[in-house]
């Protein structure tokens, strides 16, 4: 009986999930600073205790229409689960919903078709409480060379 | 009981490093009858050998001890100081390295210049003594270093304390240090207290040691300087028997019969087994050996790990020590005032948040001084580089140093090196004429290069002259031309020559020499440069010599920038590449084929890049016409920014994009600001770069466009 934790955050109507051991923190979003020639779903750079993070706007990144911001705005803090790269980056989403233990065996595989989603994102579906979370692959998300497409440009 | 020896090994290293660095010095520099030098050389290599002894590196002590046998001739005036010895010895010194090198990581160094160089150590010594005296023949064969005629028979007690090997002192290496003098027989008597009262990390022995060996009472206490103080050490003269020379197996057998109790992990081994020369490994002519191994043995330098340690003089830390007092003195003002607070306070309050910014100041740029090394540490091999080079080219050059007490980051000094090197062998080879042609020249037959180093502003400035022939500005421009570099016809500023020198695959020299000449090189000089956030800069005058300028920011961690404003952005431009701001005058603008703005800057024409454009920004201010001009330089090239407002001026501390994001044009860093939010460092050659491929890329489209109207 493997279970493991994840928090969820809503998207466009969707549940996703991460696993929660990359979740560092949830703020508010503040003042960002733009980057110049950047993709679209990249919303800038902002200073927590003197790191450097980049904001990148999940609905946008995931092809949908992004919201306006206020001061509800939220962003979810992710690190790297892998230890060599310290990579860090802030996702602003709709809202936090909930923390789920997630078993093992209730994680079924992602389609391979009909999303809008990269499916390299994808790490499967489960189902909780007649609900069903898309569970986001930290390793590929967290990825920098997946997460920010190259050459992309805002033009 | 063993002490962890390995927690020493780092310094010993450094201990090592200093000292094969005052050997170099002192050999470049050494005069026949200095005999403070000459000491001071003798000192470095014994300690070298003891403390390589003491970590058991085999190879480093056996090899030390034969320039140390060489070195002792040379004090004691036995030897003439000639220099083909200091070239010996110069290549001993870099085989010493080479194997506290291989020994750090463990390994056995195969290097044949090892080889070559023991061999040549050990004719040398044998050339001498067989000169010396004739009966020494078999000793010199032996390579022991029985030099002299009169050897003296000694009696030494050595009586050590019990706590003796607590201290990290092993007997059996003083043993060996003594074996090494002469013929030794030791006898060995323990006194073990009864056995409950045994102390297994104690030492109860005791040793009766009979040298023979031309050596004086000195030289004898000198083995026992460690553990002067923890042991009984009487030492008497018996009597100065005539040269007789002992079988080496005798030696052997004397050691072996000396009883050994069993605390004793190993036996005393034969001191001529450790001397015996290493075996040279199918040695090649020695030059071809030497050039083929060079370039491998930067490599190992190059793959080794930063030892990331310091060394701080105490007087840093003294004062850092100091200003953390104070800061603790203002903090608990602070708080003491916080405790009741109204009105009345705010002054105080005001004067004590003034001493805060003081003291963070202070603090500030103390701790960034601890960086600070005097650049004689990148300098230091300069004596030996052009030493090795001038016997190369056989061209007679004299180096002098200025200003090697100022200070440099130590990230920045440790990538400078190389371009110095490459820039100081440019120099030697292209940089000063062939003697004959110097005297034909009316100049000295000794050419001079000179390695300067001071601050200027926030920079530091490192200039490397010689007075040589200078650059050819018409070979240059030709060559240019006929690499396509530089189009026909076009008339170019002096630094814009020179600044083709730069350029990838560009070598002037007529013969590519294996010094240099083949044409890289010198456009990895300006990269390294510029990644350091420095530039160069080359003055030439035809048959004076040339200069080569380089500037450095102090540290690579902290910038001075000016704030500027575009949009609602703000911006650091770093302060270094700023030539001047000015507000644009309609009179002085000119715009060329449509798009390309051009001010008119005294008697250059600069080109305007509107940085909103490049970065895709709303912008308050569109119209070049009174807008602010920031004029930067980058690769000899001056372009203006246009800003919309010039804000402060700061220090700030440089943060990495790519960490978390990647790298972005025309930006090179970030940096955070005093209300805590993030601002962009922007990159002038990469922002120049970026302007050149958008001007590209419209003509382009500017091309494409007419080709399809004419079809």
């Amino acid at each position: 009986m493997e279970e493991q934790e994840y928090l969820t955050f809503m998207l466009d109507g969707e549940e996703f999930g991460v696993d929660i051991l990359c979740v560092q923190e949830i703020r508010v979003l503040t003042a960002v600073t733009e980057l110049p020639n950047k993709p679209h779903y990249l919303k800038g750079v902002i200073n927590l205790r003197g790191v450097i993070i980049p904001i990148v706007d999940l609905r946008e990144r995931f092809g949908k229409q992004g919201l306006s911001y206020d001061e509800q705005t939220v962003i979810i803090i992710l690190k790297s689960p892998n230890p060599a790269d310290n990579m860090v980056v802030g996702l602003v989403v709709d809202r936090v919903a909930e923390v789920y233990k997630v078993n093992r065996d209730s994680v079924s595989a992602a389609p391979s078709f009909g999303s809008a989603i990269d499916n390299s994102f994808l790490a499967g579906l489960a189902k909780v409480e007649e609900k069903l979370i898309l569970l986001l692959d930290m390793n590929n998300l967290l990825d920098q060379q997946k997460l920010y497409i190259q050459g992309e440009l805002a033009s | 009981m063993s002490i962890d020896l390995s927690q020493f090994l780092p310094s010993f290293l450094e201990e090592s490093d200093e000292g094969l660095a005052l050997m170099e010095s002192g050999l470049l520099d050494l005069e026949p009858g200095d005999d403070e030098s000459i000491n001071a050389i003798f000192r470095a290599a014994h300690s070298i050998k003891g403390g390589a002894g003491t970590f058991g590196f085999n190879q480093v002590t056996d090899f030390t001890h034969l320039v140390e046998t060489l070195l002792d001739e040379m004090r004691d005036g036995r030897r003439e100081i000639v220099g083909a010895d200091i070239e010996i010895l110069l290549k001993s010194v870099d085989c010493i390295r080479l194997l506290i090198e291989a020994e750090k990581v463990g390994e056995t160094c195969e290097d044949s210049r090892i080889g070559h160089t023991t061999d040549l150590l050990n004719q040398t010594l044998a050339l001498s003594d067989s000169s010396n005296e004739e009966s020494n023949e078999q000793a010199s064969v032996e390579s022991t270093n029985v030099g002299g005629s009169s050897q003296t028979s000694w009696q030494i007690e050595f009586i050590p304390e019990h706590h003796l090997v607590q201290t990290g002192n092993d007997p059996i290496f003083l043993l060996n240090a003594l074996a090494d003098l002469g013929e030794v027989s030791i006898r060995c008597q323990s006194q073990l207290p009864a056995f409950d009262e045994l102390d297994p990390e104690e030492l109860f022995l005791t040793w009766q040691i009979e040298l023979i060996a031309d050596v004086d009472e000195d030289e004898i206490r000198e083995i026992f300087e460690w553990v002067e103080d923890e042991c009984q050490l009487n030492i008497t003269k018996v009597e100065t028997v005539e040269q007789v020379l002992a079988e080496p197996e005798h030696i052997a057998s004397e050691n072996t019969e000396a009883p050994v109790p069993q605390i004793e992990p190993e036996p005393v081994t034969a001191p001529e087994a450790s001397i015996a020369p290493t075996s040279a490994p199918a040695a090649s002519t020695p030059a071809t050996n030497d050039k083929a191994n060079k370039p491998a043995a930067k490599a190992t330098v190059k793959a080794k790990p930063d030892a990331g340690s310091i060394r701080v003089g105490v007087d840093k830390v003294d004062s850092l020590i100091n200003l953390v007092g104070e800061l603790v003195i203002t903090q608990s003002m602070l708080s003491e005032l916080g405790n009741n607070f109204d009105l009345t306070k705010v002054e105080r309050l005001n004067a004590g948040l003034e001493q805060l910014l003081q003291n963070t100041k202070e603090l500030q740029e103390s701790v960034m001084r601890i960086r600070m090394l005097p650049i004689s540490f990148a300098f230091n091999r300069f004596p030996r580089l052009v030493h090795d080079l001038s016997l190369k080219t056989g061209k007679q050059v004299d180096l002098v140093i200025n200003g090697e007490q100022t200070e440099l980051d130590k990230t920045v000094m440790e990538q400078i090196g190389d371009p110095l090197v490459h820039l100081v062998r440019n120099a030697v080879d292209h940089g000063i004429e062939a003697g004959e042609q110097r005297i034909a020249n009316g100049k000295p037959a000794q050419g001079t290069i000179t390695l300067d180093a001071y601050h200027q502003g926030g920079n530091i400035v490192i200039e490397i002259s010689d007075d040589g022939g200078g650059i050819n500005r018409d070979a240059v421009l030709n060559k240019a031309i006929e690499k396509g570099v530089v189009e026909p016809g076009v008339t170019l500023t002096d630094s814009q020559v020179f600044d083709l020198l730069f350029e990838p695959g560009f070598s002037t020299a007529k013969q590519v020499s294996d010094i240099s000449g083949r044409g890289v090189g010198m456009d990895v000089v300006k990269r390294n440069i510029q990644a350091l956030g420095g530039r160069i800069q080359v003055e030439s005058e035809q048959g004076q010599g040339s200069t080569f300028r380089v500037y450095l920011p102090l540290t690579l961690a902290i910038l001075d920038g000016q704030l500027v404003k575009v949009g609602d952005q703000v911006y650091v431009i770093p302060l270094i590449s700023i030539v001047e701001s000015l507000q644009a005058k309609a009179e002085l603008i000119n715009t060329v084929s449509g798009d390309l703005v051009l001010y008119r800057l005294r008697e250059d024409n600069v080109p305007v890049l509107p940085v909103y454009q490049l970065f895709n920004l709303p912008a308050d201010n569109k119209d070049v016409e009174g807008c602010l001009l920031v004029v930067v330089e980058a690769d000899g090239q001056k372009v203006g920014l246009m800003v919309d407002d010039l804000l402060a001026q700061q220090q700030v501390v440089i943060k990495s994009l790519e960490d978390n994001y990647q790298q972005v044009d025309g930006i090179s860093g970030a940096t955070i600001l005093g209300d805590g939010s993030v601002a962009m460092i922007i990159d002038i050659p990469g922002i120049i770069d970026m302007a050149l491929s958008h001007a590209r890329d419209k003509q382009d489209q500017f091309y494409q466009s007419m080709t399809q109207e004419h079809v």
